[in-house]
């Protein structure tokens, strides 16, 4: 086991978002998480992450407690994540972004008299990193003129950077054409076999994507977990299967099997 | 910064970078001798100010926060050489600086830890508050800050050598114009490093994204801190050199007008580029000295130019200079 949460209570103020979310993620795991809007993905990533303190339970990564610890210490520890929305310095050309993450993970951050064009260590690394995302091309493009898809998988790119062995994907294609998608899943899946990474979680809506790439699927429904198998038992599971597409016609079903 | 298409103006530059900057600091070396004295002596002044404004941009143009109380560091570098040379007595430059460096850090670290939790407006207001806190202070505890008169700043030796002998204007724009350029290319040259370094990207990134720098493992808050000392010594080595020049310092230094004039200059220069406050800084104190003797609405005419640059010209004089530069490069290249 990698990576625990156990019974995650998190509410703003008397909004109750997560009411007792308990899963563990094992070593060599593809997991997806899914849920209709509000269901409380996002609140969980921030919680798992160690951005958000939840109310109740706690996170456990590879023993160590995160409860609360924070991105930057956790990112040390060994778990990265990449964002629903892009989320970019615009301002940064790709080689940039990349050593970004490179140097904080050589844990040159304070380095203030070193001229980073000349760190070898950091240059060769994030080469590496811009050829297994196959932006090398576009290396010295500034990243708010990439299209759409360059602009995610650079955001990925650089969470790849710090070698996490755990990398939460929060919608990694959000945003993206279909056509675009699974070209970006194949490099994320490949980025990790290449990179090292033990276990991917990821959120997702697209449920061909979900389904494809997941060897566990947790189900959310109004912060709690409402199934948690493999995706041959989740299609076979209706009620979580409505629960989570959100058709109008299951919604008394899901409602009342919650209650 | 950031990257730019080959054949553009900034490129051309960067291939001629050593040649431009050799160039740069020869006439700055030969003005004394075929410029006039006052201008040397404007000139000086802006040595000083440059040195001020290369640590106000490190926080402003590369980590996003705009400090309105920045002259409180240029203040209390220029109290302690007033301190050091007329009430201890202790006339070496060199101390002077090393001990505005020290007082500059101590104090920023501790101001810093307070208001780096704050970011955009309430930043800029806190180290306002701040800036005039010190204004208070210098004019209320006049028994040991000389109050409202100030305290005078005695002709400090230059490197051991005591040139008290020297005529005022012959010291200022002979020994000690040579000894402040020196300093602020040094500054010049230690800046550039700061901020092509490891510590100058992730100060960028704080800038352009906190959310995701800290997801980067940045320490969002922790870094902000140390630009922010670095910033504040940075002022206070400027004040220091300007200290001797003006000769006698006052709570003025410190009140909020005079923070502002460090932003008009990187606005009016561009913050953007690493030399564009210095430009501002250099142009500033020229336009302030022709406006003056000219007109007694200096003001409004420099208000008219802040809204000019706001309105039309965001990137400032560098900015613009590119802009046409490039035009140029596009036009003879087609």
């Amino acid at each position: 086991m990698i990576l625990s949460a156990n019974e995650i209570f998190k509410s703003y103020g008397d909004f109750g978002v997560l009411a007792g979310v308990s899963f563990q993620i094992h070593e060599g795991e593809f997991v997806s998480i899914i849920g209709p809007n509000g269901a409380g993905k996002t609140t969980l990533i921030n919680v798992l992450t160690g951005l958000l303190k939840p109310n109740n339970g706690k996170v456990f990564f590879k023993d160590h407690d995160i409860t609360g610890i924070g991105p930057a210490k956790l990112s040390r520890l060994g778990m990265a994540r990449s964002f629903q929305l892009v989320n970019i310095f615009p301002t940064f050309t790709v080689m940039e972004f990349i050593k970004l993450g490179v140097l904080s993970r050589q844990g040159k951050g304070a380095r203030f008299y070193a001229i980073l064009k000349r760190d070898r260590e950091v240059n060769e690394e994030a080469e590496e990193v811009a050829q297994i995302f196959h932006l090398e091309d576009k290396r010295d493009v500034q990243a708010k003129n990439l299209p759409q898809g360059d602009k995610k998988l650079l955001d990925v790119a650089s969470a790849f950077a710090l070698r996490p062995e755990v990398i939460l994907l929060d919608e990694p294609t959000s945003g993206v054409s279909t056509s675009e998608k699974n070209k970006i899943m194949e490099i994320l899946i490949d980025a990790s076999k290449k990179m090292g990474i033990k276990s991917i979680i990821q959120v997702e809506h697209d449920m061909d994507l979900v389904f494809g790439f997941s060897d566990r699927i947790i189900a959310l429904h109004s912060g709690k977990v409402l199934a948690d198998c493999t995706p041959a038992e989740m299609e076979k599971n209706e009620a979580a299967m409505c629960a989570v597409v959100g058709e109008k016609g299951c919604f008394k079903i899901c409602s009342s099997l919650l209650e | 910064m950031g990257s730019e298409p080959n054949g553009s103006f900034a490129a051309l530059i960067r291939k001629r970078q050593t040649w431009l900057l050799l160039a740069g600091i020869l006439c700055f070396v030969l003005l004394p001798r075929v410029g006039g004295q006052y201008t040397s002596y404007l000139v000086l002044t802006f040595f000083g100010y440059g040195v001020a404004l290369l640590g106000f941009n490190l926080l402003f143009g590369y980590t996003g926060l705009l400090s309105f109380g920045h002259a409180l560091f240029f203040t209390s570098g220029a109290y302690t050489v007033s301190y050091l040379t007329a009430k201890f007595a202790i006339p070496y430059m060199e101390v002077s600086i090393v001990v505005a460096v020290v007082v500059a850090v101590v104090i920023a670290a501790l101001i810093g830890a307070i208001c780096v939790r704050y970011i955009k407006i309430y930043f800029a207001l806190l180290m306002l508050a701040f800036g005039m806190l010190t204004y208070s202070f210098l004019i209320k505890f006049y028994y040991i800050t000389g109050g409202d008169e100030g305290m005078p700043v005695l002709r400090p030796h230059l490197l051991g050598f005591d040139l008290s002998s020297m005529a005022k204007m012959d010291f200022l724009t002979g020994w000690y114009y040579y000894y402040v350029l020196t300093v602020f290319i040094i500054a010049t040259w230690i800046m550039w490093r700061i901020v092509s370094s490891h510590f100058g990207l992730a100060l960028r990134a704080v800038r352009d994204n906190p959310e995701k720098a800290y997801y980067l493992g940045i320490d969002v808050r922790r870094y902000r801190w140390y630009a922010f000392i670095i910033s504040g010594a940075y002022a206070a080595v400027g004040g220091a050199l300007v200290a001797p020049v003006i000769g006698n310092v006052d709570p003025t230094l410190t009140y909020w007008t005079h923070s502002g004039t460090l932003v008009f200059m990187t606005l009016l220069g561009g913050f953007t580029n690493f030399l564009g406050p210095l430009l501002g800084g250099l142009v500033y104190i020229f336009l302030q000295d022709g406006v003056m003797s000219l007109l007694h609405y200096w003001r409004f005419v420099f208000g008219a130019m802040l809204a000019f640059i706001v309105i039309v010209a965001p990137g400032g004089l560098a900015g613009a200079i590119e802009l046409i530069a490039n035009k140029y490069c596009a036009k003879k290249g087609a």
